[in-house]
């Protein structure tokens, strides 16, 4: 099995190359490459933009473009850090309540921020967004994780009925949000359930790739422990695991990449659950692999998707949660079929 | 040496194990036997570090156990449970790998890829290298697990032995392989070795064990050479089984009086 793994990495980083390059160009309006160039070399000069394929390109569609890239390479590792963790195939930010509950806390940001003075919201703001979405993400986490383990194992059947109560929570608290808000800058309902990336701003890009190239980086010196993990705890705990205190780290570091993204984006689900199904498929469930292969893969399907988003109906926008749910559902049923995860029989790749 | 003295677990308000104390020396098989809920795989759990006896000490190598800082531990002393299911798609080559991880930071030195080259071949797993371990059947699955754990512990530490424990090994088994285990926990047996198995099988622990240690209702109630430990009357008193020792040239059996 897993011969291609070789091939894997040159393949996919050119064909993320070649993507991110279509993803620029293509859109409502087409920026011809020279643009590009001299968008960039203008910025570099710290000069004006000089035409408007340039003013697009540097402040419209290259945010988005970065900004969709690191989120779909945020929850796909998410997906593989987190299957990792509750030995689960179907585990992904968007069902455990994770984003549901990281976009609850950012929310609230956006509806109390407007009662708070110009000044401290001017300071404060745009890091209470990821602050309050991490608090969020994180409560939300934990008690799925908390409520859903009985004793030793964690059962799919209260795995995901857990999350649906603490999504539904999460969501409606959001709903009710953006239903009181006044600011005509507050973001909508559809925005939190559905994503977009229509707002990408630079500050929110540097902010999102900072902390996930923080996260990408700590969670890759842990692959050897999530490994050991693939055995189950007390054989993990016999190759000096501490599996406990794995699990904890794994959760603050999954979910505070994934709150970051969410509160910029909104939620955008099943990503971290396509991804890693197709790569386990591919190379393996190495997660010394699995982990730097995710970010590329995730990277791509994402801004696949969202070109889709951006050009099936221009100039309008789908709402890329749309489109990742449409492909992304029944990737989910397939993989509960596959596994008779609904029979309670446990899963198994064989 | 293994040593666990005074020691106690307790569920609640139940005493699972109940003042044990004993030394396990290097270069001996020592097999734990006795009936169902005698607590055997309590002691086990101890032994392991798995769990933290609720009184009394466990000592590896002379050394008291730190519970807060158990990771060096696993650098000589593995264990082999009776099944062990792994959630996702590996090699069996990946999965023996794992064995080395206490040993290694994030990229396997030569000595560990050559550890584990040994061990494959040593468990006759060569044409298995590549093969998904959830395509294979309970008896190669736990060969692959015993090439893991070999791996674990192929070399001694520096100072001290290594530690071999072995929770019901051979229950998946046919019969052909129970021998073959066995015969390779024999080979792995030397004067800087300690082995300690959990064996529900009387006349293989009889046959293979240097000590036995016969557990009933918490409590140790007999220890030492084979032959005394599991004799007629002490079986009759713990199984409740009415037993006859067979000799047979130079082997041993036991076989209940019907």
């Amino acid at each position: 099995m897993f011969r291609q793994s070789k091939f894997f990495f040159p393949f996919t980083i050119v064909l993320l190359i070649v993507i991110l390059l279509c993803a620029v160009a293509f859109g409502a309006v087409s920026i011809p490459i020279h643009d590009m160039f001299s968008g960039l070399l203008h910025v570099l000069q710290n000069k004006k933009s000089a035409n408007i394929y340039e003013g697009v390109f540097i402040e419209i569609r290259l945010p988005r473009v970065l900004l969709c890239t690191i989120t779909g390479a945020i929850l796909s590792v998410s997906g593989v850090l987190l299957q990792g963790l509750f030995r689960n195939p179907i585990v992904e930010p968007g069902l455990i309540g994770t984003s549901a509950g990281a976009a609850f806390g950012a929310s609230i940001v956006f509806v109390f921020a407007i009662r708070m003075s110009a000044e401290i919201r001017d300071l404060a703001g745009p890091l209470l967004v990821p602050v309050f979405a991490f608090g969020g993400g994180l409560l939300a986490t934990f008690l799925v994780y908390s409520i859903s383990k009985s004793q030793k194992r964690i059962s799919v059947t209260s795995l995901l009925l857990v999350g649906i109560a603490i999504n539904a929570i999460g969501l409606s608290g959001t709903g009710f949000m953006s239903y009181i808000a006044r600011d005509p800058q507050a973001r909508s309902i559809t925005f939190w359930n559905l994503g977009t990336f229509s707002g990408a701003t630079w500050p929110q890009v540097g902010i999102t790739w900072a902390v996930a190239i923080i996260v990408f980086i700590i969670s890759f010196r842990y692959s050897k422990q999530l490994n050991a993990l693939i055995l189950g705890e007390e054989e993990a705990t016999h190759l000096g695991v501490e599996p406990e205190k794995l699990k904890r780290r794994i959760m603050i570091l999954s979910t505070a990449m994934v709150a970051v993204a969410t509160a910029f984006v909104g939620v955008i689900s099943f990503i971290g659950l396509i991804v890693p199904h197709i790569l386990r498929l591919l190379i393996g469930s190495d997660n010394k692999k699995l982990i730097p292969a995710s970010m590329i893969m995730g990277a791509i399907i994402l801004t696949v998707a969202d070109m889709g988003a951006r050009l099936l109906i221009a100039p309008a926008e789908v709402p890329i949660g749309i489109i990742t749910s449409i492909a992304g559902a029944p990737v989910f049923i397939f993989l509960l079929k596959k596994f008779n995860l609904l029979q309670e029989k446990g899963s198994s790749y064989g | 040496m293994v040593e666990i003295k005074n020691a106690g677990y307790a569920v609640g308000k139940k005493w699972l194990l109940e003042n044990i104390s004993y030394q396990f020396f290097p270069g001996k098989c020592y097999m734990i036997c006795g009936p169902n809920g005698a607590g055997k795989s309590t002691l086990m759990k101890l032994l392991s570090l798995l769990s933290i006896p609720d009184v009394g000490e466990v000592f590896y190598n002379n050394t008291k156990i730190n519970y807060t800082n158990k990771e060096g531990y696993s650098k000589y002393r593995a264990v082999l449970s009776q099944q062990v299911d792994i959630s996702f798609p590996m090699e069996v080559e990946e999965v023996v790998m794992m064995g080395r991880y206490p040993h290694f930071k994030i990229k396997p030195s030569k000595e560990d890829i050559e550890i584990c080259d040994e061990v494959i071949e040593l468990q006759n797993l060569q044409s298995f290298r590549k093969r998904n371990f959830l395509t294979l059947s309970g008896g190669e699955r736990q060969r692959v697990q015993f090439a893991r754990v070999l791996s674990q512990i192929w070399k001694a530490p520096e100072q001290g032995s290594r530690i071999l424990l072995l929770d019901e090994p051979i229950s998946s088994l046919d019969i052909k392989y129970q021998f073959d285990f066995l015969k390779h926990v024999q080979q792995f047996l030397n004067e800087r070795t300690i082995i300690i198995a959990v064996l529900h099988d009387l006349n293989l622990a009889l046959n293979y064990a240097d000590e036995i240690l016969l557990l009933n209702k918490g409590k140790l109630f007999s220890s030492g050479k084979p032959g005394d430990v599991l004799s007629p009357e002490n079986i009759n008193a713990v199984f409740q089984l009415e037993f006859k020792l067979h000799q047979f040239n130079d082997m041993q059996f036991l076989w209940s009086v019907v």
